[in-house]
């Protein structure tokens, strides 16, 4: 009796009709059906990836025993953290620039800010390659420094979007909130270090978020700017799909996809589903 | 909103406008500035470029060959575009008028495949497009079940099954691009049908408009500039594609940026490569200007 006991549809109910329901349901599949079959046959005992033959994690192992991969993903992993803290500093202070002040030109250095969004990667990384090879760039440096290159191209593609998301929130930001701070004596830096940065800190959250998921997913601005001793995991997983499809990319992909999932749920954990929703 | 002039605080704005030029222009610009020197620039030798001032790069890169590309990139991009619009307008339509429990785990569950790396996304799509794979093998039970119930009707049973070539060719192309790219779409999608006032829509299913006509003349209308924002934020990255096509696509599916990159990889053709950035950012800047001018005219009014 449950059929005629559920409560009739609303109009606007939109999502609770058949069709709807099946659409998502099917688009769902699309998106995660790959994903998923890729992390169940990481565990595969097969060479060849299509045929289920039992259930191991000599993979895993395999994928950490590999020194060049394991040295791949830090590389990986230190360019996005050195990226995050740069395009944070970056992108607000960025905001700030242009969230406050009226100066000339405004128009134009506004527009030049995001243009690294709209500019296709590959131009971006093709500009990155002749830039550093004009400019001389020493490729013989110890790491982390020889990791200078390429985070300084990260930088450049992620801080525009720490900037995007923090103006729209200092949008919301009331004014005179800065000026009882004034009033009440403090500096422009205690201004903005204690009445700012609190009121754009979801903002700055979200942005480092954004920045460190960028910049651990880029492949084709850094396929430009690295070199043989700096190898970055999503470089190296190319070369390792471009020659041989081997269970030991299905272990370490599923690897990164923990990660991202996991940071996801720090996100969610910090913010609630409804911000981090809000801030795409 | 009142801004402050900048010579009412210089020592404020110099801390937050000098770091920002400074990136901006040493780490973007000059390396902009670069490309765009070396397109007017020819080769002497094996590692040395004249700047000489020669057209000779973009009247190559005007040839039939580069034409064609090029058409076809936008040929394909649009598609996908399109594909990503039909696939993702019901989607966008569900998380805007579901539940607010459902809404937030509806949009995560569109950011997740957004958030997690393309590379592996695309590997993982490969893996299953092969022609081991199970949407292979997914078509052959199909067919073998469509051969059985041939017999069993009494007809001739179809012939044994071939595995499909679904890999490494244009369709595999548009396919991965449609999957990279679906998220793109759906956000800015619901971003715009969100703001909706549904009044608007409660107003016209009462005077008696079906659900269909209902959103071809309300809704559609309405959302329309988050249906354009969706197609630019679209339609932009699949133009400029590399990674789906060199992976997923065949000897004759290279799109515009397989091009450039081999200028600066294989065929060591600096100023080449230079002139087809150049011309693909350019192309670019024409889509932003149509948008930009489509989007002036409804004030016109």
């Amino acid at each position: 009796m449950a059929l005629f006991a559920r409560i009739p549809r609303a109009p606007l109910e939109y999502s609770r009709t058949l069709w709807m329901r099946l659409w998502v349901g099917a688009v769902m599949l699309f998106l995660y059906a790959p994903l998923i079959v890729l992390v169940i046959f990481s565990f595969n005992d097969s060479k060849r990836n299509v045929v289920w033959r039992g259930f191991t994690t000599k993979y895993y192992e395999k994928a950490l025993g590999n020194d060049q991969l394991v040295e791949a993903l830090l590389n990986s992993l230190t360019i996005a953290a050195l990226a995050t803290i740069v395009s944070l500093a970056l992108g607000a202070v960025a905001a700030v620039m242009l969230w406050r002040f009226r100066f000339p030109l405004k128009g134009a250095v506004d527009g030049t800010v995001s243009l690294p969004i709209i500019v296709p990667e590959i131009c971006l990384g093709v500009a990155f390659l002749m830039f550093f090879a004009a400019v001389g760039w020493p490729t013989d440096l110890v790491w982390p420094f020889n990791l200078g290159a390429i985070t300084i191209a990260h930088v450049t593609f992620c801080f525009p979007f720490v900037t995007m998301v923090v103006r729209s929130r200092l949008a919301s930001f009331n004014r005179e909130q800065e000026e009882a701070a004034k009033d009440l004596g403090a500096s422009e830096w205690q201004v903005f270090r204690d009445v700012l940065i609190p009121h754009i800190k979801p903002a700055l959250v979200a942005g480092a978020l954004l920045s460190f998921t960028l910049s651990l997913d880029d492949f084709v601005i850094t396929y430009f700017t690295s070199g043989p001793d700096t190898i970055t995991f999503p470089v190296k997983v190319y070369s390792m799909v471009r020659f041989s499809v081997t269970p030991e990319v299905n272990a370490a992909s599923t690897l990164l996809i923990i990660l991202t999932v996991a940071l996801t749920f720090v996100a969610l954990k910090a913010q609630g589903v409804k911000a981090i929703a809000e801030t795409h | 909103m009142a801004e402050q002039d900048w010579k009412a605080n210089r020592r404020a704005f110099a801390a937050v406008s000098l770091p920002t030029l400074f990136w901006i222009v040493l780490f973007f610009l000059v390396p902009m500035a670069i490309v765009w020197l070396y397109s007017f620039g020819e080769n002497r030798g094996l590692t040395e470029i004249e700047i000489s001032g020669t057209l000779s790069n973009y009247k190559r890169a005007t040839e039939w060959l580069y034409l064609t590309i090029f058409g076809k990139s936008f040929a394909v991009a649009a598609l996908v575009t399109l594909i990503c619009l039909i696939l993702g307008f019901p989607v966008a339509m569900a998380i805007t008028f579901a539940s607010e429990k459902w809404r937030p785990w509806l949009l995560l569950g569109i950011m997740l495949p957004f958030w997690t790396n393309l590379l592996i996304r695309t590997y993982a799509l490969m893996m299953l497009l092969g022609t081991q794979g199970f949407a292979n093998k997914g078509l052959g039970a199909l067919w073998e079940g469509t051969s059985w119930i041939k017999t069993l009707v009494g007809l001739q049973p179809l012939p044994t099954w071939e595995p499909v070539q679904l890999l490494f060719n244009n369709f595999a192309v548009v396919f991965g691009l449609v999957y990279v790219h679906l998220p793109f779409m759906v956000l800015p999608l619901y971003a715009a049908l969100d703001r909706l006032d549904r009044s608007l829509i409660e107003a016209s299913l009462d005077l008696g408009a079906g659900h269909f006509r209902t959103i071809m003349r309300i809704v559609i209308p309405l959302a329309a500039p988050g249906i354009i924002a969706g197609v630019m934020i679209t339609l932009i990255p699949a133009l400029g594609a590399y990674l789906t096509p060199d992976l997923m696509g065949g000897t004759d599916s290279q799109m515009i940026a397989n091009v450039i990159e081999r200028q600066f990889k294989k065929a060591n053709d600096w100023p080449f490569g230079a002139a087809l950035s150049f011309l693909l950012i350019y192309a670019m800047f024409a889509l932003i200007a149509i948008q930009s001018m489509r989007r002036k005219v409804p004030e016109a009014h």
